[in-house]
């Protein structure tokens, strides 16, 4: 700290108001230049600017840009907690997301999106997405290398680009990912074990109905 | 052996005094071998020297070019251009390959011939006064009798320059810049040619190699016999190099393309190469105005202590000119540019009256020591000049400095 305060220095006005000798202040300046110039050779400190393409300054987990997709496990496309559920792509103030729900076919929703485009030269990182999200799935990026040399195709960034996965999250946003984590953790906990009630309730009611009806059994037993 | 055959007066090929004029010795050789007539071999030779020194000035260009952004960026805490090349050795080629690929733009209202005049013109007066200054014993590319006085004209030619750029560019800012310009060249140049005068009162010649050659020798075997190491040309050699900063439009006396206010000045409408030779000129003419100095008051090619006599002597006065010029960089690193007020404020009322100073100085300087009186000559110099700058600066602080500001609502 001491040595911080040493290059911020300010002249004390008390000093500066008493009679000096004409033309001291410039020399005044020039031995601060000089000091910081012969400084910048041996003290590391003084050197704040970052080499950027060698060296990257850690982003803050505050620092938010464009969305991504979170996915557990290993595969994207099996692990993707989104549901199609259409509610970021509804609230998106400058509509910069589309969404086609995956049906089988029959028609029937498999709860999963078959095409998620963000178009980034329209998104304006608001992060309403990743807050109106219930199934914890959409959260804002901190990539910020994001420059192309195609402004149509390169700006749109489909499933493959957006989906990352949890173990991203929790790398790029600890604490929010920790805290996702838990509760999904929890939630499913609580999933299983409502299920697995369940399944032993229908399991103690399969058993009563077998002891209510034992004749029945024993009669499909013989045949 | 080499130190013989300069003594002696018989130009030895590959002596090191005479090394900077192998290229005109090595012409002239060829011509007279080739048969080519007297004149053709003079002329021959003299263009090989005026080549030396371009090429010498225009390599020192590239170079200060890349030190100067290095100088600024460590007094700034950076690293500076380190992309191109090793540590950034490339810049300069860099720079030069950008500004000749740069579109070149001529506005609709400028005058069009002017307007491609105004660069050309801005170089040539700096190559020219770079050709009376003797860089060494045996290196003063022309040798004229008025070396001084043809400085100071060619070096005027610059303000013009200045203002024609502004002039044609048909633009406000540019000749809002070309005014600023030519009020503060002719504000300055009048201390800056004074200061000289002392000079030239000491000397008796208006020839620079006469100039450098009545500083040589040394007080008490050890102080340098330069003008600067005299009351007079303290005085006078600091006077001249704040006008000359002022002369060379640097930092903190940038005005007339004082961006800040003024987009670029003068230079506000040029792009690509013509705007690059702006630059050159401007860096020509700071090698010109402080080889001059050196000249006049750091003791030319003069070694600095005695018994460093056997290395050459155009050594000497680049070793000078690193100098100074990392003093300019220095400053413009340091210091803040000044108002267009105070500025001319400066010029008028400090400089200008010290100027004139030095001149009474020099001249009982020259009688008192020419009869033996040195004490006498130190105890009326150095009050003659040293009260009336106190005075100045009581003056210029109390009255004229900006009060110290008083925060009403902070400080209670």
């Amino acid at each position: 700290m001491d040595q911080s305060s040493n290059i911020h220095r300010l002249p004390d006005p008390a000093r500066a108001a008493r009679w000096s000798l004409p033309g001291l202040g410039l020399f005044k300046g020039l031995v601060v230049t000089a000091q910081n110039m012969i400084q910048s050779y041996y003290r590391k400190e003084r050197m704040t600017t970052v080499q950027y393409p060698e060296q990257r300054a850690p982003i803050s987990p505050n620092f938010r840009n464009f969305p991504f997709l979170a996915y557990d496990g290993v595969d994207p496309v099996a692990g993707l907690r989104c549901t199609a559920c259409s509610i970021c792509e509804k609230e998106c103030p400058p509509q910069c997301i589309y969404i086609v729900l995956d049906r089988d076919a029959n028609g029937k929703s498999l709860k999963r999106p078959r095409i998620f485009d963000i178009d980034v030269s329209v998104c304006m990182n608001c992060g309403i997405c990743s807050e109106v999200c219930p199934f914890d799935s959409i959260y804002m990026d901190g990539e910020y290398e994001l420059s192309t040399d195609d402004r149509f195709d390169g700006l749109l960034f489909g499933l493959d680009r957006l989906a990352k996965s949890a173990d991203y999250h929790m790398k790029l946003r600890p604490e929010q990912a920790t805290e996702v984590a838990a509760r999904r953790k929890a939630e499913e906990d609580k999933k299983l074990a409502t299920q697995a009630a369940k399944e032993a309730k229908a399991k103690a009611e399969q058993a009563k109905k077998q002891q209510e009806l034992p004749g029945q059994h024993e009669k499909g037993a013989d045949v | 052996m080499i130190l013989l055959a300069v003594s002696s007066g018989a130009p030895s090929l590959w002596a090191p005094e005479w090394l900077p004029r192998l290229p005109q010795r090595l012409v002239e050789m060829i011509c007279q071998a080739l048969g080519a007539p007297d004149w053709l071999v003079a002329i021959a030779g003299f263009i090989a020297a005026a080549a030396t020194v371009v090429g010498v000035f225009l390599g020192g260009f590239a170079l200060l070019s890349l030190i100067e952004r290095k100088t600024l960026a460590r007094i700034q805490n950076r690293i500076g251009p380190n992309r191109a090349g090793w540590f950034g050795i490339l810049q300069p080629v860099a720079d030069g390959i950008k500004m000749l690929t740069k579109e070149d733009i001529v506005p609709a209202k400028a005058e069009w011939l002017l307007h491609l005049a105004a660069p050309i013109l801005i170089v040539v007066p700096s190559i020219l006064a770079l050709g009376v200054i003797p860089y060494g014993r045996e290196w003063v590319p022309v040798r004229l009798e008025l070396g001084l006085l043809f400085f100071f004209a060619v070096g005027t030619l610059t303000e013009l320059a200045v203002f024609i750029a502004g002039w044609a560019s048909g633009s406000k800012f540019p000749m809002l810049g070309a005014m600023r310009a030519i009020s503060q060249m002719v504000s300055y140049e009048l201390p800056l040619m004074i200061s000289a005068l002392g000079v030239i009162m000491v000397t008796g010649s208006l020839s620079l190699p006469a100039i450098v050659e009545h500083q040589g020798g040394f007080h008490l075997g050890f102080i340098p016999a330069w003008n600067l190491f005299s009351p007079w040309g303290l005085s006078a050699g600091i006077i001249f190099y704040i006008a000359s900063i002022a002369e060379a439009n640097r930092c903190p006396f940038d005005l007339p393309e004082g961006e800040s206010e003024i987009v670029a000045g003068h230079m506000t409408e040029y792009s690509g190469f013509k705007y690059a030779l702006f630059f050159m000129g401007e860096y020509l003419g700071l090698f010109a105005i402080s080889g001059l100095g050196i000249t006049l008051f750091l003791g030319g090619w003069q070694a600095p202590l005695p018994g460093l006599g056997f290395v050459p002597s155009w050594i000497w006065f680049f070793a000078k000119l690193v100098v100074v010029i990392m003093s300019y960089l220095w400053i413009r690193g340091t210091f803040p540019r000044v108002r267009i007020d105070q500025l001319m404020r400066f010029a008028w009322l400090c400089l200008l009256p010290m100027a004139l100073l030095t001149l009474p100085a020099a001249g009982l300087w020259t009688i008192l020591n020419r009869n033996d009186h040195n004490v006498l000559a130190w105890l009326i110099t150095v009050p003659l000049l040293l009260i009336p700058w106190l005075i100045l600066t009581a003056i210029y602080n109390r009255r004229l400095a900006p009060q110290t500001r008083t925060y009403t609502f902070a400080d209670s």
